[in-house]
């Protein structure tokens, strides 16, 4: 059910059938945004995205314009667009929604980036898992074909874009963009070295601009409205609205589209209606697995922006928000972090291989009570061995975590060392506070 | 003399469908992983036969084509249950009592995980994020998504699977 606090841009169409056929799209102001972009140039259009503030919703959150002004104008080799539909990062449920209710908004996105870089090809790279979604998403690129909004001169225009689904078949380094493009290349989803970024060399070598789902999304809306009234939504260089995934210990959970900005307290008391049980808030992780977490006492008044977030040392992530209330064992909860992350290393280097089995090991004897107290700092020397040191960020997305949540509860791992029980009964008071600003 | 490897085991509706897939790409092996996992699909697993005939239709060496098969997490070279119950016990499921969700599974189908019941009806893993955070906790079967699930709802759910194995 959307709530009232919800500006709803890219989930307007949520819950109308209607919309995904291409009439019922059409009616609802469906390829408005093609139609401008048809009668701009490939500058203006990127500039217009700049003008919005549009950052990446994946989960680096780099600037859509800006990314899309790297490619370049001429070159021998096609250009490809591709469409992150991979969407595995632990808290996170939304391009899911968006592919189920508004195919046709990807499909116009991704036409509109293809005039702005000047591409004729595209791929919407869905999760495996995600099979329900290939009927509906291909039952749009079929009427879009019919009607003429994919294929060659697209409504009259001269330009051709043709674009395709493809499936992963589960592998989360699959969604870091170059192990996607080794995946749709047909070979294992291993991240190839950058640079060259794939805006210079992507997909089949040719320079490609690869957006999440919701980014691409968003596109139509912004070329429509306007980039100016879409920044409007947020604070300056932090464009817009977007979809944040409440989980966890919440009254709501559900998939809620806020400004950004929006106060993090009112996401949780208004919108999600409160900590589940009416217990106190212990931590929130603010954007999907990887992403740091924030003690309670951290989250005090913070704006859930892009700015704000990065201010406390952690990230917007794909907004993915999990909440834990007060009695969640925090030593469980990095256990089942970092047994993820040990699951999807490609193994290809050695700190992010070794690392992430060895912590998954060492946490998981604390788990059991057959720890050493003092081996906690291990915890924080190996995860910062990891930081930094790998060949692509998969290695930080387990590290940073991990760093993060034993620094912030580490008298819980302390206690819990020595005791099976969870969590142990010394720590669930508030969280050391001293311990939140120590560096190994 | 041994045939040439080729895709008969597939219905001719897949084989018509991997021919428009290979066409979309301008290098043929870029259908490769869609195409295993569709033939998966029909055939339960990537038997030898499938293997060798998909390596021959996209012009790769069978050792390529396996290397990729040991990639993929939903890629397998054994059968699985005819329902394959997949649940999620990652974070958003965890705090809303995945493990709960687990237990009950394995104690319903008495399995272990990546086992099959004697019968092949059902075969349990544990898995990764499933993309249903928000309706935790979930598991899927085969491709359906079960999701705010409770030990009452996933009796309703594997009771509902072994109809209609019975009846089938
Ligand atoms: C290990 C790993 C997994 C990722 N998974 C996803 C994903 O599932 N979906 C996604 O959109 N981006 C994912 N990303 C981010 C992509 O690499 C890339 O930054 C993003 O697709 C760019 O789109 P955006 O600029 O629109 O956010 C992942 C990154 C890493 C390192
Ligand atoms: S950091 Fe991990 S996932 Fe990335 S290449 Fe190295 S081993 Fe593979
Ligand atoms: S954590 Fe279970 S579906 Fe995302």
């Amino acid at each position: 059910m959307p709530h009232s606090a919800e500006i709803r841009i890219v989930s307007r169409r949520f819950g109308n059938p209607e919309a995904r056929t291409l009439a019922g799209y059409l009616a609802d102001e469906g390829y408005q945004g093609l139609e401008k972009a048809l009668a701009m140039t490939p500058e203006q259009i990127i500039e217009e995205m700049k003008v919005s503030g549009l950052r990446g919703r994946g989960g680096a959150g780099f600037p859509t314009g800006m990314k899309w002004s790297f490619v370049p104008k001429q070159s021998a080799k096609p250009k490809y667009i591709l469409c992150n539909a991979d969407e595995s990062e632990p808290g996170t449920c939304k391009d899911r929604l968006v592919m189920e209710w508004d195919p046709f908004s990807i499909i116009e996105g991704m036409t509109i980036a293809a005039r702005a870089i000047g591409s004729q090809q595209g791929y919407i790279f869905i999760r495996g898992e995600y099979r329900y979604l290939f009927a509906i998403v291909d039952r749009a690129l079929e009427e879009a074909y019919a009607a003429g909004y994919l294929g060659k001169n697209i409504r009259g225009s001269g330009m051709d874009f043709f674009l395709y689904s493809h499936s992963g078949a589960g592998a989360y380094e699959c969604g870091e963009e170059s192990a996607l493009m080794e995946s749709l290349e047909g070979k294992r989803g291993l991240p190839r070295l950058k640079p060259p970024f794939p805006a210079i060399v992507g997909l089949y070598g040719g320079p490609t601009v690869i957006n999440n789902v919701e980014t691409l999304a968003t596109v139509p809306h912004i070329l429509r409205g306007g980039g100016a009234w879409y920044a409007a939504y947020g604070p300056p260089k932090n464009g817009g609205t977007r979809l944040f995934c409440l989980s966890g210990h919440i009254n709501q959970p559900g998939v809620y589209e806020l400004p950004l900005g929006f106060p993090l307290e009112r996401m949780l008391q208004e919108v999600g209606g409160g900590i589940l049980g009416g217990k106190p808030l212990k931590a929130v992780v603010p954007g999907g697995s990887s992403t740091p977490i924030l003690t309670a006492a951290e989250t005090a008044g913070l704006n859930m922006d892009y700015d704000s977030v990065a201010k406390l040392g952690t990230f917007l992530g794909s907004g993915g928000v999990v909440v834990l209330a007060q009695d969640t064992c925090m030593v469980k909860f990095a256990l089942r972090i970092i047994r993820f992350y040990r699951h999807e290393s490609c193994g290809w280097c050695v700190p992010c291989r070794e690392g992430t089995h060895w912590l998954a090991q060492a946490i998981g004897r604390y788990h059991d009570g057959r720890g050493r107290a003092s081996d906690v700092k291990l915890f924080e020397d190996v995860a910062a061995n990891i930081l930094g040191r790998t060949f692509c960020p998969l290695g930080d997305a387990a590290a940073m975590p991990i760093l993060a949540i034993v620094r912030k509860f580490r008298a819980e791992f302390e206690a819990h060392a020595t005791t099976a029980a969870c969590p142990p009964a010394a720590t669930t008071g508030a969280s050391p506070a001293a311990n939140e600003t120590r560096r190994p | 003399m041994k045939p040439s490897p080729n895709l008969d085991m597939l219905t001719p509706a897949l084989r018509a469908r991997f021919d428009a897939m290979i066409a979309h790409y301008p290098v043929k092996r870029s259908a490769l992983v869609p195409m295993l996992l569709y033939a998966q699909d029909e055939l339960g697993y990537l038997t030898p036969e499938v293997i060798s005939g998909i390596a021959a239709r996209l012009e790769l060496d069978e050792l390529a084509v396996r290397e990729v098969i040991g990639y993929y997490s939903m890629l397998r070279l054994h059968p699985a249950g005819r329902y394959h119950v997949q649940v999620c016990t990652n974070i958003s499921c965890q705090l809303r009592g995945a493990d709960r969700i687990w237990e009950h599974c394995r104690a319903r189908l008495q399995l272990e995980n990546h086992q099959t019941t004697p019968d092949g009806l059902f075969s349990l893993e544990e898995v990764e994020c499933i993309g249903a955070c928000s309706w935790a906790p979930a598991l899927q079967v085969n491709y359906d998504f079960h999701q705010q699930l409770t030990p009452e709802k996933v009796d309703e759910i594997l009771d509902g699977y072994r109809q209609k194995g019975a009846s089938s």
